[in-house]
């Protein structure tokens, strides 16, 4: 054997074994056997070649140092995302127009679209309330828990959209909700403070009640928290006789918070996000299994109530 | 393999140049043709005008084909009553509503390892068939083999057999030669339509997808699968052929390694045959030539164009076609049939040594075949038992785990969960919601039942052949003992019907922290 041969086709030869012409190269003894793909395959490459051309001029391609070639049908990456949100939008746009028109109070009478409000509050709750309120929106000490069913400021639908859109404490909106709890530190010595708190935590049970802090609370706090501590969502005032306490239900939470009160900012979604949206996260929160049912519009007659009391 | 051979044929006779059959009989010359560097850039193509021939394996092939075709265009056609709630096909994928029917199995997307076991089957299948029967597949069921036949019966019908075609092949365009070309390649097309135009017919209500087909109202989708495999049907079964097998396939790769000198192959027996010379030759001198007469009557009618007699080769689907064909001729010449003949290499070794032909059938008594069938029903079993057991009514339970639980204003806890409740029956059913395992007060509400209507069990129905996401609220009285790891309990899906079905999903009640 020698090394360097020849093309078979240029008068080469014919390896004795396969009966394959050789193609002339040999490494050690090695020689390689002439065997072409078929004609269709080599104009199948040929053909991927002129694919990659037509690519590289129609398509972004070549790297720039700060961009790439732009190819001339224009076509971005960003400008085709732009197109998907465009049209993800047009799709959804029959059910934001429904939303739209639909009054808060009536969206549960369309189950469908309520789905939809709930679905899509879910994700806008995800980007704008979760900094307060927690991903699953239970809350945290001083940030309303959402899920419960102790409402501060009214758990209906159109209560809720209402806190939503104007926010609380919020001094920019002029139709926030608002109320102040006065600081009673200096007003009662260390026994008054102690007597306030025992009946304001017996209101729920869990302390004994006292004559002495019962009447400093019918004195002091029951114009907002009610005689018996039941609240006033009207004006935002607390419950105090349930078992859900904002800032702490120990006797020295309670004992701080008669001193020096807290107050929470909610900031109004007005202008920030659009009434679809803040209908949608009403829809959501109100959803989250707490939600109250407006009060029947005809004011209950005392028949009717004593006919209830009498049903049960 | 390789070595194979080489123990099979010590001392191989000089091989005849590669191919000098095809110049013998007037073919076009193969011969690469010289590229600009002087070598060969490709080789030039060349079509196989395989002659007709019958025989055993031609009519097995026929009758594979007949059966196969029939399955393949019928089987959509086939109705099966499922109830008003589900399709009547016998056999559909409906991608659309993620659901599989065959006859009286319907599997869901969360079953798909039926499929996958299915595939998997098939897949150990096709090792079973290799080490058994080598590449049977191949030469019979593989879709490219019978629709290539299909195409060469149609090349016969319009062209005449072997020599005619090659002559029409040379002959001019002529207006003769362009009709019967523009008539032959009309049949493919018909052929290669109807085969896109049944595929579709799994996807969706055959009759239905019909209609909507010709009246132009079909999906889009439905359009262009139909063109696409139209398009492939008739290029890879009109034209490419057995270059789909050659240069395509990864089918013979994987074979030609799972083979070994016991698998079952089509082989000419070299050590009878050779040296091959005429009936003239041989008459003149009957010690010198073996039983080949060469006559390439062998080579004439493969399918894909090889030449048996140069020994194992990827071209060779063993479709049997060369053992027809020199069976016929052994008959003739009044020696005995077997020159080319289905053996494995151990036994060529054996009776070139002088040991009596084995039945080809020995073969498979080998410990390889046994293992792989044995995996191969092994997994038939468990999917057939998976199968018997599983039952209609599916329940899973997602607690929810942002809050965990719920203090309410009473004091009473409450936790969320989401629940799937699975039926598949092909009608709506009356399932009953029941808590187990937890302490007395318990209740249950959900989104579709409010909270003043909170009891231990709830009654739901839900829709035929379909899943209900169920947001459900369990509450707890006040003052129920609980510790951190909250309480363990049950929930479970019963059907209100005769069959009483029944699944449970264990789940954690969350309390709160004592204080």
């Amino acid at each position: 054997m020698t090394t360097n041969k020849i093309p078979a086709s240029a008068g080469g030869r014919i390896d004795e074994t396969t009966g394959t012409e050789t193609v002339g190269h040999e490494w050690d003894g090695i020689e390689e056997l002439n065997t072409p793909l078929p004609r269709w395959w080599l104009y199948t490459f040929y053909a991927t070649i002129l694919f990659a051309i037509g690519y590289m001029v129609l398509y972004p391609a070549w790297p720039l140092l700060d961009r790439a070639t732009a190819g001339t049908l224009g076509w971005t990456s960003r400008g085709d995302l732009a197109a998907q949100m465009r049209a993800a939008d047009a799709a959804r746009a029959g059910t934001v127009a429904k939303i739209a028109a639909t009054p808060i109070e009536a969206l549960p009478a369309d189950p469908q679209l309520m789905q939809t409000a709930v679905a899509g509050g879910a994700a806008a709750f995800k980007v704008n309330c979760v900094q307060c309120h927690g991903a699953g929106a239970a809350g945290s000490p001083g940030y309303p828990n959402l899920n419960d069913d102790d409402w501060i400021w009214g758990g209906t639908l159109t209560e809720i959209e209402y806190t939503l859109t104007h926010g609380i404490r919020w001094d920019a909106a002029a139709e926030t909700r608002s109320n102040f709890m006065p600081p009673f530190a200096g007003s009662f010595d260390a026994a008054q403070q102690s007597a306030l708190a025992a009946h304001v935590l017996s209101l729920s049970g869990k302390a004994k009640a006292s004559a002495a802090g019962a009447q400093m609370f019918a004195d002091n706090c029951a114009a907002c928290h009610g005689a018996g501590g039941e609240g006033l969502p009207a004006m935002g005032g607390p419950a105090l006789n349930d078992a859900i306490w904002l800032y702490g239900g120990t006797a020295a939470d309670v004992k701080a918070q008669i001193l020096k009160p807290r107050h929470g900012v909610m900031p109004a979604w007005q202008g920030r996000l659009d009434p679809v949206t803040i209908k949608m996260l009403a829809a959501y929160v109100h959803a989250r299994g707490g939600g109250q049912d407006p009060a029947p519009a005809a004011p209950a007659t005392p028949e009717t109530e004593a006919a209830k009391v009498a049903a049960k | 393999m390789a070595d194979a051979d080489e123990l099979e044929r010590p001392a191989p006779p000089p091989a005849p140049p590669a191919r000098d059959w095809a110049a013998a009989l007037g073919a076009p010359s193969p011969e690469p043709e010289a590229g600009f560097l002087g070598s060969a850039l490709y080789e030039a193509g060349r079509t196989v005008h395989n002659k007709r021939i019958d025989g055993p394996f031609r009519r097995f092939k026929w009758a594979v084909m007949v059966i196969t075709l029939t399955i393949y265009y019928a089987t959509p056609w086939l109705r099966w009553d499922r109830g008003p709630y589900a399709p009547d096909q016998a056999v559909l994928v409906d991608l659309a509503n993620r659901r599989f029917y065959m006859f009286d199995i319907e599997i869901w997307p969360h079953e798909f390892y039926f499929v996958a076991g299915l595939l998997i089957m098939a897949g150990i299948g096709l090792f079973l068939v290799t080490s058994a029967v080598g590449r049977a597949w191949c030469g019979y069921a593989c879709p490219q083999t019978v629709w290539t036949d299909l195409f060469q019966h149609v090349d016969r019908f319009f062209d005449g057999d072997r020599n005619a075609r090659a002559r029409l092949d040379k002959a001019p365009w002529g207006v003769a030669k362009t009709t019967r070309r523009l008539a032959k390649w009309a049949v493919y097309l018909a052929i290669a339509f109807w085969t896109g135009g049944a595929w579709i017919m799994y996807f969706a209500d055959a009759p239905t997808l019909t209609y909507d087909f010709w009246h132009g109202t079909a999906d889009p989708i439905a359009y262009a699968t139909v063109a696409i495999l139209t398009g492939t049907t008739f290029w890879l079964g009109g034209f490419m052929r057995e270059q789909v097998c050659i240069y395509m396939c990864p089918w013979p790769r994987i074979q030609t390694a799972m083979l070994d000198e016991k698998s079952l192959i089509v082989t000419y027996k070299d050590w009878r045959g050779e040296a091959r010379g005429s009936l003239k030759k041989a008459a003149k001198n009957p010690a010198k030539y073996g039983d080949c007469i060469d006559c390439q009557l062998c080579v004439a009618v493969c399918p894909t164009g090889i030449d048996i007699r140069e020994g194992q080769q990827i071209g060779c689907i063993t479709c049997g076609l060369c053992i027809d064909a020199c069976d016929r001729v052994m008959k003739e010449t009044g020696r005995p049939r077997g020159l080319i003949d289905y053996a494995t290499l151990d036994q060529c070794k054996a009776e070139a040594a002088g040991a009596p032909a084995q039945p080809a059938w020995k073969a498979l008594l080998r410990p390889r075949t046994f293992i792989y069938f044995g995996v191969w029903v092994a997994i038939g079993a468990g999917l057939l038992f998976a199968l018997g057991t599983r039952t209609h009514t599916d329940l899973t339970v997602a607690p929810d785990r942002n809050p965990p639980f719920m203090l309410l204003k009473d004091g009473s806890v409450r936790n969320a969960y989401t629940l799937r409740l699975r039926n598949m029956e092909a009608r709506p059913r009356e399932m009953d919601l029941t808590l187990e395992g937890l302490p007395a007060g318990a209740v249950m509400w959900t989104e579709a039942v409010s909270l003043e209507n909170a009891a231990p069990a709830q009654t739901m129905t839900v829709d035929a052949n379909a899943t209900m996401v169920l947001r459900a609220y369990v509450m707890l009285p006040p003052g129920t003992e609980g510790d951190d790891d909250g309480i363990p309990f049950t929930f479970r899906l019963t059907s209100r019907d005769e069959q009483r079905e029944s699944d449970a999903q264990a789940t954690t009640f969350a309390m709160p922290e004592d204080d």
